[in-house]
């Protein structure tokens, strides 16, 4: 093992060139990777805060027993699906107008707008059949005179949702598909630059497994430095685009780590398809 | 010396009708059967093309026939996996017309290369690859690259690679091929010496002289078929000139 470790630290000390570039390829394709990553984590993200906005709203009819009204919410509360169900008030619903619109600027009298029980829907059953499951539900009570759920615009949410979803993991595969051939590409270089190495090795009688390892090491080497170039380059551009342009979310530590890891699986991979398809072919 | 005429014989190296075809080029080795006896030396000779590196190619496994059986050490390609041919190749020592040195490499950590890689202890390794340099007469230039050598010198070096691990047969292939005639000397008489201390020599060579000129057991290849082995024939050596 000792050998295997020196002879991969060799291998960069011997090719310093082609080390640093194949660190680069990695590196600048992990990068590509991560910067769709964080846009992809980003439209997620405001695709989720939209969906939060996701209301329904019963409307009550004028001169309903405040009790009669608390009974309901009880019930509806108890819906699987529901996470939040507050009683709005005529006074509340005119306050909330007046700050909104400036239509009601002007306008004091609380019974212009109807009470309201307004259900939020929890994470997951945002989609419109269950947004309109539950408000048929709703207008089954008979003190409940009319229910509003912006049916056009959950079904818009819901379809940019599913889209983005989508295209997130197809082009997420995509480069991903892209970094390993290219990781692959470069790996398959310096096993050809030791093509020499490895027939001797074989002549001498060293297993295929003890040829294998210090390319596997580079590659884990070679794949933890491209991944930290990457997160590095990758936290830059978002710096850089968060404070000119728009605010935006970075990945979580752990998802950070997680990529720089990936990075090292990729190389370890990439290794060892170049030197197993190297060692098939001599 | 053993007999080894004959497929029965307790030969270090037994071919029992063995051939070897490739899909492109055809037919390589046809029907051969010949034994190489412990601590023997052969000369294995023929023009291009005769069958002689697959011959060798055969000895450490490097390539499997197509039909018969190949035994060496008690290996046999019959029942050959992939790991027996890295433990059969630790008891080979193999030397080729191009010397395969790692040009970055010095003459020591060239021989040392062969030890590590094979998984031997670190213990008395120095001391093992300085007596291999010494017995090619290459000690005072242990840390000397490749590039820094003669071409007769670099064979010595592949040679004490070779060596380090002692292995009871040296495959040689056209060992002298790329050396002029003093340098040929020079090694075909550390070839003699490290047969002379009971290691089994198969050279493969087209040099009809040095032939001619030592009496040591020769097989000749034509076209893929033994044609004559001094062993088994009473016929003359070759005489011809190889093309």
């Amino acid at each position: 093992m000792r050998l295997a470790v020196r002879e991969a630290f060799l291998a960069f000390q011997r090719a310093p060139l082609l080390s640093v570039l194949s660190v680069m390829t990695i590196g600048f394709s992990l990068f590509a990777f991560g910067l769709f990553g964080l846009v992809a984590l980003n439209i997620r993200d405001a695709v989720r805060q939209v969906e939060e906005q996701v209301e329904v709203r019963a409307f009550v009819i004028a001169g309903t027993p405040v009790e009669v009204a608390a009974t309901a919410i009880g019930d509806v509360s108890a819906f699987p699906e529901v996470a939040r169900v507050e009683y709005i008030t005529q006074e509340q619903a005119l306050a909330h107008a007046r700050h909104q619109l400036p239509e009601f600027r002007d306008v004091f009298d609380p019974d212009v707008l109807p009470a309201s029980i307004d259900v939020r829907l929890k994470e997951g059953h945002r989609d419109p059949t269950t947004v309109k499951a539950v408000a048929e539900r709703l207008r089954t009570y008979a003190f409940v005179d009319d229910v509003r759920y912006g049916e056009d615009w959950v079904e818009k949410v819901y379809r940019l949702r599913n889209i983005a979803t989508i295209a997130g993991v197809a082009l997420g595969l995509s480069f991903a598909a892209v970094a390993v051939i290219i990781i692959g590409a470069t790996i398959r270089m310096t096993v050809l630059a030791r093509t020499r190495e490895i027939a001797i090795m074989r002549m001498v009688g060293a297993t295929d497994w003890f040829i294998r390892s210090p390319f596997l090491i580079e590659g884990f080497a070679k794949g933890i430095l491209g991944g930290a170039m990457a997160l590095g380059l990758t936290w830059t551009a978002y710096r850089v685009f968060s404070d000119n342009v728009i605010q935006a979310q970075f990945f979580e530590p752990r998802l950070a780590v997680l990529g720089v890891l990936a990075g090292a699986v990729i190389g370890i991979a990439g290794s060892a398809i170049s030197v197993g398809r190297h060692l098939r072919g001599v | 010396m053993s007999d080894t005429r004959v497929t029965g014989a307790p030969g270090v190296i037994r071919f029992t009708n063995v051939s070897k075809e490739y899909p492109r080029t055809g037919t390589a080795l046809a029907g051969v059967t010949l034994g190489v006896a412990k601590g023997e030396f052969v000369f294995l000779t023929g023009p291009s093309g005769s069958g002689k590196s697959t011959m060798l190619k055969l000895i450490y496994m490097e390539e499997r026939p197509s039909r018969g059986e190949v035994k060496v050490s008690g290996v046999s390609s019959s029942t050959l996996r992939a790991r027996d041919i890295a433990r059969l190749r630790r008891k080979l020592g193999i030397v080729f017309q191009d010397f395969r040195l790692l040009e970055d490499r010095t003459a020591e950590q060239n021989v040392s290369f062969a030890l590590e890689v094979t998984g031997g202890s670190r213990q008395g390794m120095g001391a093992r690859v300085s007596r291999a340099l010494a017995q090619v007469g290459l000690a005072s230039k242990a840390t000397s690259f490749p590039r820094e050598l003669s071409g007769g010198e670099q064979q010595r070096v592949a040679i004490a690679r070779a060596l380090v691990n002692d292995p009871f047969v040296l495959i040689a292939d056209e060992p002298t091929g790329n050396l002029d005639d003093r340098a040929t000397r020079g090694i075909f008489q550390l070839l003699r010496d490290i047969n002379a201390a009971g290691t089994a020599v198969v050279m493969a060579t087209h040099d009809l002289e040095l032939i001619r000129r030592h009496d040591f057991r020769t097989i000749e290849l034509n076209r893929g078929q033994l044609v004559f082995d001094s062993t088994a024939d009473s016929a003359p050596p070759v005489t011809g000139e190889f093309t």
